[in-house]
């Protein structure tokens, strides 16, 4: 799936595909800091399961791109660690599915430790997880999860849709001293935009707005940025004008864009892959509720994942998943329609 | 491994370092009764666990690390941390939420850390320290400065996947790391008996292919040669090693808890007398490596830094509350941190 990256760049920088973008992240600054390596279960020679390590092992070797046994927990907390006496570890956990084996350590430990030490100790942490629904991958293969580790205090969260963006949000990460998880959905791996050779990061906390519109704003999360924009071009036709907001990062996250944007146009849909109850729509919804109320012309709408386990089969995993037809719906109605 | 013979471990520590090992013993033990105190008049918010009748081991294996050794604790972690070198004055002020204490207030006794000292926390949940500990000894074995770390844990830890996916990995990754078990032989009310078969736990250590030890924890001279022969020999690059340390509390899981509901008073009693710094204090004398006066003078030198300590918590303010919100992120990688 081709896509042009939302800064509009020209043909002069390359293409690269969302696995490359991630790679090339790490790679810079593994090159610029000798203190990052890597942990994860096949992330070495084999370049990950899902080759989002594809080469490093290569350029960086077998002390700083390392296999892990099967222990989640333990080698989540053996980042942690390493970050506290002055790493900055990136531990790769494949399928976010497997980050609840881990989960005291991130949100127990990585988390709390900078503000429960008084700000002595960082935790400068990366956690990498491959999220979503991708091909009857079943119930622990498919899930998103962002939403808990918003929840949880002391975490930054990164949700990137496209490769420029992934590969600048890295850096960034790489060069915060705290902990932050990056949420890579599985779907995203081929997509490919332009992405320029010249150094640059992204800030944490800066959304993108990706389509201009009068009508409706539409937050979309990851991968449902690109189904907003494809709903948004698709009810354009009908003289509908959508906004679309890729907010990139969830904590910190950039609620003046949104609530700029809803001042304008008085309408907010947030599309979203993860479960429906106290997702990230919940949280914006809210937001906006209580800071933007006056200019709300009709009730937020939230399309996102069912609240259901991601069965296996394609037609019923197809129906647990925000549709293109459901966003357009959901545009119509807050439209009245 | 077997456990070495006491009597070939007991000549090779010389006098000067079993009297700063009954020093060190005697500080932990007087702060913990500080604190006690303190806790019973109402002075100290939220729990405390004491350390009583368990010094040995901290002593014996703290006094073989240098400053910027790595240690990991747990939520019965004082006199790790007395013994690694925190000043006792930002302990206590921790214990009690000032704003001078180790951590700010923030932490409180199950969460002191103090960088200077490579003390990577007391942690108020079992094994959360582990995979910790051995995350140190990674970076310890990649700084290639001959530095090792230490984890203490309890009899309970031994069950928790948290022990045995980080020792694991310590050893498959060689990594130089100390794997001390305090098994005091409860875990809160739990008797190790109840909660496995096999409560041989250098065993469990020797399984994942790391070099074991079995100790008994109140003898402070065999916890301290042993723990310098094992760190000696991780510096040169081996690793890791795990420490069975046999020992008691004398006390209740937490203060407020009697600690016999679930042991009987003659256990408790018969534990007493095999009390670690009684035991060494015998040895000393007996070996004529110093006199009664001189121990006598050690005790209330003790008392005065542990008299000072709560005098200085006493007198600290608690943090503004207009701060609570502050260093739930760091701004930058310069401000970060301290650590060596």
């Amino acid at each position: 799936m081709k896509q042009s990256s939302p800064q509009g760049l020209t043909d002069e920088a390359r293409e690269l595909t969302f696995l490359e973008g991630g790679i090339e992240a790490l790679a810079e600054e593994m090159r610029r800091n000798e203190t990052i390596f890597v942990v994860g279960e096949g992330i070495g020679k084999r370049g990950g399961s899902l080759g989002q390590t594809k080469g490093l092992y290569q350029e960086f070797g077998p002390e700083r791109v390392r296999d892990t046994p099967l222990s989640e927990l333990g080698f989540t907390g053996l980042g942690v660690g390493a970050a506290m006496a002055g790493a900055h570890p990136v531990v790769d956990l494949m399928f976010v599915d497997f980050i609840t084996d881990a989960m005291t350590q991130v949100v127990n430990q990585a988390a709390k430790i900078c503000y429960i030490s008084n700000g002595r100790i960082s935790v400068p942490l990366l956690i990498r997880v491959a999220m979503g629904v991708i091909r009857s991958a079943g119930a622990h293969h498919s899930q998103c999860f962002y939403p808990w580790f918003m929840h949880a205090p002391g975490l930054k969260v990164v949700a990137a849709s496209n490769p420029y963006d992934l590969k600048g949000l890295l850096k960034t990460a790489l060069r915060d001293p705290n902990p932050v998880i990056s949420f890579e959905h599985k779907g995203l791996s081929r997509s490919r935009c332009p992405v320029p050779r010249d150094e640059y990061t992204i800030p944490f906390g800066k959304a993108v707005i990706r389509r201009e519109g009068d009508d409706v704003t539409m937050v979309g999360v990851a991968n449902m940025a690109l189904l907003a924009e494809k709903a948004a071009e698709t009810v354009s036709g009908e003289g509908i004008s959508v906004e679309v907001i890729d907010p990139r990062t969830l904590v910190p996250l950039d609620k003046a864009t949104v609530l700029t944007s809803v001042a304008k146009t008085g309408r907010l849909i947030i599309v979203e892959e993860a479960h429906r109850t106290c997702g990230a729509g919940a949280e914006i919804a809210a937001l906006v509720a209580e800071e933007g109320f006056d200019c709300l012309d009709s009730p937020v709408l939230r399309v996102a994942g069912a609240q259901l386990p991601h069965p296996f089969s394609p037609p019923l995993e197809k129906a647990c998943i925000p549709s293109l037809d459901d966003v357009v719906r959901a545009i119509k109605h807050v439209m009245n329609r | 491994m077997p456990a070495k013979a006491k009597s070939q471990i007991d000549e090779e520590v010389q006098p000067h370092e079993a009297l700063a090992l009954y020093r060190l013993m005697v500080t932990i033990r007087r702060f913990e009764e500080a604190a006690q105190e303190l806790y019973r008049t109402g002075s100290l918010p939220g729990f405390i666990h004491l350390y009583i009748g368990e010094e040995a081991v901290a002593a014996g294996v703290c006094s073989n690390l240098r400053q910027e050794d790595y240690v990991v604790s747990t939520h019965r972690g004082h006199g790790h941390a007395i013994a690694k070198g925190l000043p006792p004055r930002e302990v206590m002020a921790e214990l009690w939420g000032k704003a001078t204490g180790s951590a700010g207030g923030r932490g409180g006794s199950m969460h002191i850390f103090d960088p200077r000292h490579g003390f990577l926390g007391t942690t108020g949940l079992v094994g959360g320290g582990i995979p910790i500990g051995v995350g140190a000894g990674f970076r310890a074995k990649l700084k290639r400065r001959n530095q090792v770390s230490v984890v203490f844990f309890g009899d309970g830890a031994m069950n928790h996947s948290a022990f045995h996916e980080a020792a694991n990995l310590a050893a498959v990754w060689e990594l130089p790391v100390v794997f001390v078990c305090e098994d005091n032989q409860y875990a809160t009310e739990t008797p190790v008996r109840v909660a496995t078969k096999n409560p041989d736990f250098a065993s469990r250590g020797a399984i994942y292919r790391m070099e074991a030890f079995t100790v008994d924890g109140n003898d402070a001279l065999a916890v301290y040669g042993l723990a310098k022969k094992v760190i000696a020999n991780l510096r040169e690059g081996n690793g890791p090693v795990f420490m069975h340390c046999k020992t008691y509390r004398t006390v209740g899981h937490h203060e407020g808890d009697p600690g016999t509901d679930y042991r009987t008073k003659e256990e408790v009693a018969e534990w007493k007398k095999r009390c670690p710094i009684k035991q060494l204090e015998a040895k000393i004398l007996s070996r004529s490596w110093s006199s009664k006066n001189e121990l006598k003078l050690i005790h209330e030198e003790a008392e005065a830094i542990v008299a000072e300590a709560v005098q200085f918590a006493r007198s600290s303010p608690f943090p503004d509350p207009s701060g609570v919100g502050q260093h739930l992120f760091k701004d930058n990688v310069e401000a970060a941190r301290e650590t060596i």
